[in-house]
């Protein structure tokens, strides 16, 4: 009986391209490399830990952003309300003496982000292109007077100073002058989202995903609840950024306003521009790229720095589209021949 | 005598002023082969849109299987099996085609919500894609960006994606324009090769490939349907022949 299904398909689950898509989730051999380099930095620059791990956690807020705007083409330029959220749902709670276990405290800043997300997206994700980036921004804009004005809760301007924040399963201290502990606790918090969201893009329906940003008519044509694929999606990235900010609360022993604005906002944006978005490893690239260039050049023009990212960025937004690894690929697939679609 | 798949009832919708279908009555049986023709601007294409929910009636009526659809989702109609393709392609371009065609059978397995199993561990979807590109001779391109293929062939992928879902009632909006004569066999034969119980409606300006295609044909002009009947009697028809056909034949 099945011999002549077995005669129809030989070459069939065996052609290249259905091989490229079946082993498209294996780990490749380079993927270790930046975790490599992680552990590295740590024994290489003990005097820089404090940058490293405002690196991290860089990357980890742009990687949420990638599942949003990279894979599911949300235009938003109000992520940092999830951070913000997951910051100050951190720096509150422990504030106020209510929460300061570290680790779950990070689960309840992802839930409080979640939620945010929920809620906004439900709403917002029925507009898109320029209405959207508007009103993505505006719920920012709003969190942001909300921080601002409920000083009694949030310490309004001046932000919460000096958390309490209790050592990690009790033995780790965090200290802030020497952040050893913070480095090796959020590049594994770091790991394990990561993880995560690669399981994620690479699933079915991390492929739908991809389907609504590439065409969402069509999407909608082969019986896609796209509204709520994008809700989803939306909440899961809120609640990764919401883990980030929970991070850069407890890291800092602090949280303030500028976790929640645009300055941020538009900061984790251009790092996932730079580095190529809708490829996961972009905001590792675009995260090290765009930090180690701020800090350089802050140095050598102290004055004139932002202007110097500026040109940069306008470079890439001519010549380089998808970024600093959208430029490899173009490099690479010279020299090696034609890289199929990821 | 056989079972109505889709009807519809005084369909009618309006942009503005402007009547782009007039109080439509229309059936589509289940195993039919049913052409729609007109001359541009007819309204075939507006017809389609609301029959399967891109566009919300003025007025009048959707049944499928007799159950009223009239204000449906389209998602929720698709679930139905309502498959269509589009007259000037709407495919996800910077994806490659077996991707193109693997979305499509994953939300029809209901596969789109999972979420911790990688894409290429359902084999069954994977093999049931390559298996509609080998029928469509589409393999040799299953790699390639959609975006890189010639118009033609991203017709196949047009095809290869509704076919994917499994429709009981397929509509094709112009399934062969644009698509180089010396491959358009490939569509006609796999219309050809569908199941024979699904029902099958085709818009196309080919006369030729019409003729050879339906059992049915309407023709729709200034939005109404302006004559129904067999192949027949349609090209019989000598109020049809004025309005189009005459214009339309030679080409
Ligand atoms: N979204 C819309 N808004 C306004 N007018 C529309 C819209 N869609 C279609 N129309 C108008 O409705 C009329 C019918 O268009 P439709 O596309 O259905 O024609 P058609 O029969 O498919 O033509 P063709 O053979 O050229 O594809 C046209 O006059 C068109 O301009
Ligand atoms: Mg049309």
């Amino acid at each position: 009986m099945t011999m002549p299904a077995q005669q129809v398909t030989p070459g069939l689950s065996g052609h290249p391209a259905a091989l490229a898509l079946i082993n498209r989730h294996r780990v490749r051999a380079w993927e270790p490399l930046p975790w490599i380099i992680a552990i590295a930095f740590y024994f290489a620059f003990p005097n820089h830990l404090g940058f490293g791990t405002d690196l991290l956690v860089t990357i980890l807020f742009a990687l949420s952003l990638d599942l949003a705007l990279g894979y599911a083409g949300i235009v938003t330029l109000g992520h940092a309300a999830f951070f913000g959220a997951g910051a100050y749902t951190v720096g509150m709670l422990a504030h106020h003496g209510i929460w300061t276990e570290p680790i779950s405290g990070l689960f309840l800043a992802a839930g409080v982000a979640a939620l945010i997300g929920f809620a906004s997206g439900l709403i917002l994700l029925r507009t898109t292109g320029l209405t959207l980036l508007m009103l993505t921004l505006c719920t920012m804009a709003l969190l942001e007077e909300a921080a601002n004005m409920g000083e009694k809760y949030t310490g309004g301007f001046d932000g919460l100073p000096n958390l309490p924040i209790p050592p990690l399963f009790g033995l780790f201290e965090f200290n802030p002058l020497y952040p050893r502990v913070q480095y090796v606790y959020v590049l594994c918090v770091l790991f394990v989202c990561f993880v995560f969201v690669r399981t994620l893009v690479y699933s079915p329906f991390g492929q739908s995903l991809t389907g609504i940003r590439e065409n969402v008519l069509r999407m909608r044509a082969v019986g896609a609840p796209v509204n709520w694929r994008l809700v989803t999606c939306y909440t899961i990235s809120a609640a990764i950024a919401g883990i980030a900010g929970g991070l850069w609360a407890q890291a800092n022993a602090y949280v303030n306003l500028s976790t929640l604005g645009l300055d941020r906002a538009a900061t984790v944006l251009i790092i996932l521009v730079l580095g190529g978005y809708g490829r996961l490893y972009g905001a590792f690239i675009g995260a090290v790229v765009y930090m180690a260039l701020s800090h350089f050049l802050a140095k050598v023009y102290p004055t004139a720095w932002q202007l110097g990212l500026g040109l940069l960025l306008m470079l890439i937004a001519l010549f380089a589209r998808n970024g600093v690894l959208g430029l490899w690929d173009q490099l690479t697939s010279r020299f090696i021949g034609k890289r199929g679609p990821t | 005598m056989s079972d109505v798949l889709l009807e519809t009832r005084s369909l009618s919708k309006s942009f503005g002023a402007l009547a782009a279908s007039r109080d439509i009555n229309f059936k589509l049986e289940a195993g039919a082969r049913h052409a729609l023709i007109g001359p541009n601007g007819a309204g075939k294409t507006t017809f389609i849109n609301l029959l399967t929910g891109v566009f919300l009636p003025t007025q009048g009526q959707v049944l499928l299987k007799g159950r009223d659809i009239t204000t449906m989702e389209q998602s929720a109609r698709v679930k139905l099996g309502i498959a269509r393709t589009f007259q000037i392609n709407r495919l996800f371009r910077g994806l490659s085609v077996l991707e193109n065609v693997y979305i499509a059978v994953a939300e029809r397995l209901g596969a789109g919500n999972q979420m911790m199993k990688p894409a290429g561990m359902r084999k069954d979807i994977v093999d049931e894609a390559m298996r509609l590109l080998d029928m469509l001779k589409l393999s040799n391109d299953a790699g390639h960006r959609v975006s890189e293929l010639p118009y033609g062939r991203q017709r196949l992928v047009e095809l290869a994606i509704a076919l994917g879902l499994k429709p009981d009632v397929l509509l094709l909006d112009e399934p062969a324009a644009g698509v180089p004569s010396a491959e358009s066999h490939i569509i006609l034969d796999a219309v050809a090769a569908l199941p024979k119980h699904i029902g099958v409606l085709i818009i196309d300006h080919d006369m030729d490939l019409v003729f050879r295609f339906a059992q049915r044909i309407t023709v729709l002009v200034g939005g109404a349907v302006f004559a129904e009947g067999t192949p027949k009697e349609i090209g019989a028809d000598q109020r049809v022949r004025d309005v189009y056909l005459g214009q339309a034949h030679h080409g």
